[in-house]
């Protein structure tokens, strides 16, 4: 790759985590700039298609989070443009945002995922669905945890201690998503690992997100600054590390991920088994965010992540 | 507290770690600098999907927004043509830090057409109203002290509170405004457990968001309790001169120097004022009047903040008073919100009937309705927005802390005119519907609203749930939201 590339930054868009990823554009924007290259920064709209025409950058990093930016459409419509990107292509991205398929595919591998049910919201409206919900809480158990299929935030994400309690957790998580996992609880730590492309991928050190306030956890603090203390490296047994690296590295392969990706972990309590929740395959970039952590801990500044992941888009 | 261990590198257990490096941390530093109370400050999901809402084809029913597009133009480039004719330099200059005193006369005006004498001696402009809460909590409020408010309460005081780590009580309001026993049970409970409320902030008329007036009973009666036991109590009253019917009641501040036997001083009410309401958000002029001594550690703190509000707007404010016919103008904003307030209820009857309960404030800029338990409203809010294009305030912005509200919702019907609140209403009880129906296919019965029934509701035939279970919006909305992208 030329010394000096016209780098398109894709960030912002209508998502649901559109202020992260206008914070990990900025943050991406400003190490690009830092290595030389000539940077621009797109917030995605309508005029994305246009913007890209005029400006024919020699590379697009994509810094989108959430719908759009991490399922495949914008990386599907960089291949139609021709034109270079960064991170995954449109099937890995399909695999790894859709949790149910990459629950799937896991399960399939032999990789430990919590065991899990999904359902679509149609199967519940027109197949009289809601009549076998009982079964699957009978072979899941409580707590249990119910998530939209796509989507990284917290929103929609709902607990539910009983049997009373599934169905608003459902509604609440169908309003994002026509299809809607169900997840056995793994009480335990937090863990995530970075991974960057290699032969084979590098894993990074783990970091565990520990919440701030004792006894107190819920979903939407793992997203926000402050409600969460992120340690780095986690302190583990060494072979617990291990083993959570060679996890994320079988999944990074397995789910096809191209250049970076982060993988989340549960390391259980009772069982001291970790287990494989899911795959960000636009990892957040802010300051604060789990990858560049994760980089610097295994003593790589933030523009040298850069730097590999965009090489990363020439070389696919 | 435990200290965060991001700089922690030793550990051999990382895998990739090296001896020496710099320890800065680059990415930690801004972490590590935080000062502890930013801890509770927190930007949530909720508030983030907020800020999306402002999408032009999404019709936002949650704003706190009167509608300023009433002002006459021509008055306003009048009266500003009078300002800077008559007083360029002063108007941008500094001015005092307790406000000018032409604004101060204006004051006084709108209190007493609020039927509350006082004293222009213990006024202080500010920034917006909002900036009298913010005062006053940096005035009164050490990290753990607490402040008793109602339940809902104003969601934008709620960052002001987490603010300065206050601990909130907020006490369950119902159709006459916060329960005077509930509010003594609570304090006794504080007492003993040693704990120290410092003050009561209350929203007496057609509280934001949950509608209700404070009884006039329950207003004595708060006075009593707060001389009993030596609290000060905030008043914020931005929507008193917003009546659309019944008897207007008078303020705490007005029954507290009644109490003292004087003409016109409280001594244990803060009385906050805006002028956003019934002029403008825009000029972000508001006051407190407070007893002296807590005026002069308001003043203190309002140095500290910003030296004093915008001379530009404080000196508008006298010209339009000047100009006369202020009050006028509050009846044309009257007329027009009660209209669009019995728009937004006939519209709510009709989309939303058996589905929700509803307030019916008698003045103010908003509603708000409770649903089946089961329904998170910011869910909801999701999909509204996403699919039908629509806003509203999720019921969690008012609470402090946990679940609280989940199921409500805050509607303001006075920023936006008559057609579009019948539309926006329309496609919330679509989502609605939508979710109810999905909740009966789980359950296999029918939802319906729970929480106290605060409005009378029409009796109608056209039962809601008829259209619950036909749904055949999935394709559609799928089609939409790929043209949105």
């Amino acid at each position: 790759m030329s010394a000096r590339a016209k780098v398109a930054v894709l960030k912002g868009g209508p998502s649901l985590e559109r202020s992260v990823s206008l914070r990990s554009g900025a943050q991406v924007q400003a190490g690009l700039q830092r290595l030389g290259h000539d940077v621009t920064g797109i917030d995605v709209g309508p005029g994305l298609v246009g913007e890209l025409l005029d400006l024919r950058p020699d590379a697009v990093f994509i810094a989108l989070h959430g719908r759009d930016g991490e399922d495949g459409t914008v990386q599907s419509l960089m291949e139609a443009l021709g034109l270079p990107y960064t991170g995954s292509g449109p099937s890995a991205c399909i695999r790894c945002t859709d949790k149910i398929l990459a629950k799937h595919l896991m399960h399939e591998a032999g990789i430990p995922t919590p065991d899990f049910q999904a359902l679509r919201e149609t199967s519940i409206r027109d197949l009289g669905a809601g009549a076998a919900v009982g079964a699957v809480e009978a072979r899941l158990g409580f707590p249990l945890v119910v998530k939209p299929a796509r989507g990284g935030s917290a929103l929609g994400v709902k607990f539910a201690s009983s049997s009373g309690e599934l169905p608003g957790a459902m509604v609440g998580a169908f309003s994002y998503d026509d299809d809607v996992l169900l997840e056995r609880h793994v009480k335990g730590r937090d863990l995530a690992v970075s991974l960057l492309d290699g032969a084979p991928p590098r894993a990074l050190p783990v970091v565990e997100a520990v919440p701030r306030k004792e006894g107190f956890y819920n979903y939407e603090a793992r997203y926000q600054i402050g409600m969460t203390t992120f340690v780095c490296p986690a302190e583990l047994p060494a072979d617990t590390t291990e083993r959570a690296q060679q996890l994320a590295v079988q999944v990074y392969e397995l789910l096809g991920c191209h250049g970076f990706a982060r993988v989340d972990l549960m390391l259980e309590e009772s069982s001291g088994e970790l287990w494989v929740l899911e795959t960000n395959v636009v990892p957040g970039m802010t300051e604060t965010s789990l990858l560049p952590q994760a980089a610097n801990a295994a003593g790589l500044s933030f523009d040298q992540v850069l730097e590999g992941v965009l090489a990363g888009a020439f070389d696919r | 507290m435990e200290k965060p261990r991001l700089m922690d590198r030793s550990s051999t257990s990382g895998g990739g770690g090296r001896g020496a490096r710099p320890t800065a941390h680059e990415l930690a530093r801004y972490e590590a600098l935080f000062a502890t109370r930013t801890h509770g400050m927190k930007s949530s999901a909720m508030r983030e999907m907020m800020a999306l809402t402002e999408r032009p084809d999404v019709i936002s029913l949650a704003g706190g927004l009167p509608d300023t597009s009433t002002f006459p133009p021509e008055l306003y480039a009048e009266l500003m043509t009078d300002v800077s004719h008559e007083s360029t330099a002063r108007a941008l200059q500094y001015g005092p830090t307790e406000g000018m005193a032409a604004t101060t006369k204006c004051i006084v005006e709108v209190m007493a057409a609020e039927g509350t004498a006082i004293d222009p001696a213990d006024v202080i402009v500010t920034t917006g109203g909002q900036q009298v809460i913010d005062l006053v909590c940096k005035t009164l409020i050490d990290p753990g002290d607490v402040i008793v408010t109602e339940a809902p309460t104003y969601p934008g005081a709620i960052p002001t509170f987490s603010a300065y780590e206050a601990a909130v009580e907020q006490i369950e309001i119902d159709s006459e405004g916060m329960p005077i026993d509930r509010l003594e049970e609570t304090l006794d409970r504080l007492h003993a457990e040693g704990r120290r409320p410092k003050f009561i902030y209350t929203i007496p008329n057609f509280q934001n968001p949950g509608g209700a007036t404070m009884s006039l009973a329950r207003r004595r009666r708060l006075v009593e309790v707060a001389r009993e036991r030596e609290l000060l109590v905030l008043e914020d009253n931005p929507y008193g001169l917003l009546r659309y019917e019944g008897e207007s009641l008078p303020t705490l501040y007005s029954l507290d120097a009644q109490a003292v036997g004087r003409e016109a001083a409280s001594d244990l009410v803060i009385y906050l004022g805006t002028f956003s309401k019934i002029l403008s958000p825009g000029l972000r002029l508001g006051w407190a009047v407070a007893p002296r001594p807590v005026l002069d550690k308001l003043n203190l703190g309002k140095q500290g903040s910003d030296l004093c509000s915008s001379p530009v707007t404080q000196m508008f404010v006298a010209a339009y008073f000047h100009h006369g016919g202020w009050l006028h103008y509050v009846e044309t904003l009257r007329d027009l919100y009660r209209t669009r307030r019995d728009a937004m209820i006939e519209a709510l009857e009709e989309h939303f009937g058996d589905s929700a309960t509803w307030t019916h404030p008698e003045g103010g800029l908003f509603i708000w309705v409770t649903l089946d338990e089961r329904i998170d409203t910011t869910d909801l809010l999701a999909q509204a927005r996403t699919n039908e294009g629509v806003a509203f305030v999720p019921g969690r912005a008012a609470y402090m802390y946990a679940q609280s509200g989940a199921s409500s919702m805050r509607l303001n019907f006075a920023g936006i005119p008559e057609p579009q609140i019948k539309e926006g209403i329309r496609r919330i009880g679509k989502a609605i519907s939508e979710q109810l129906g999905l909740l009966g296919s789980l359950t296999g019965s029918p939802a319906k609203a729970h929480g106290p029934i605060l409005s009378a509701r029409a009796e109608t035939d056209t039962a809601p749930l008829a259209d619950v279970v036909e749904l055949p919006r999935r394709d559609d909305a799928r089609e939409r939201r790929s043209q949105d992208r």
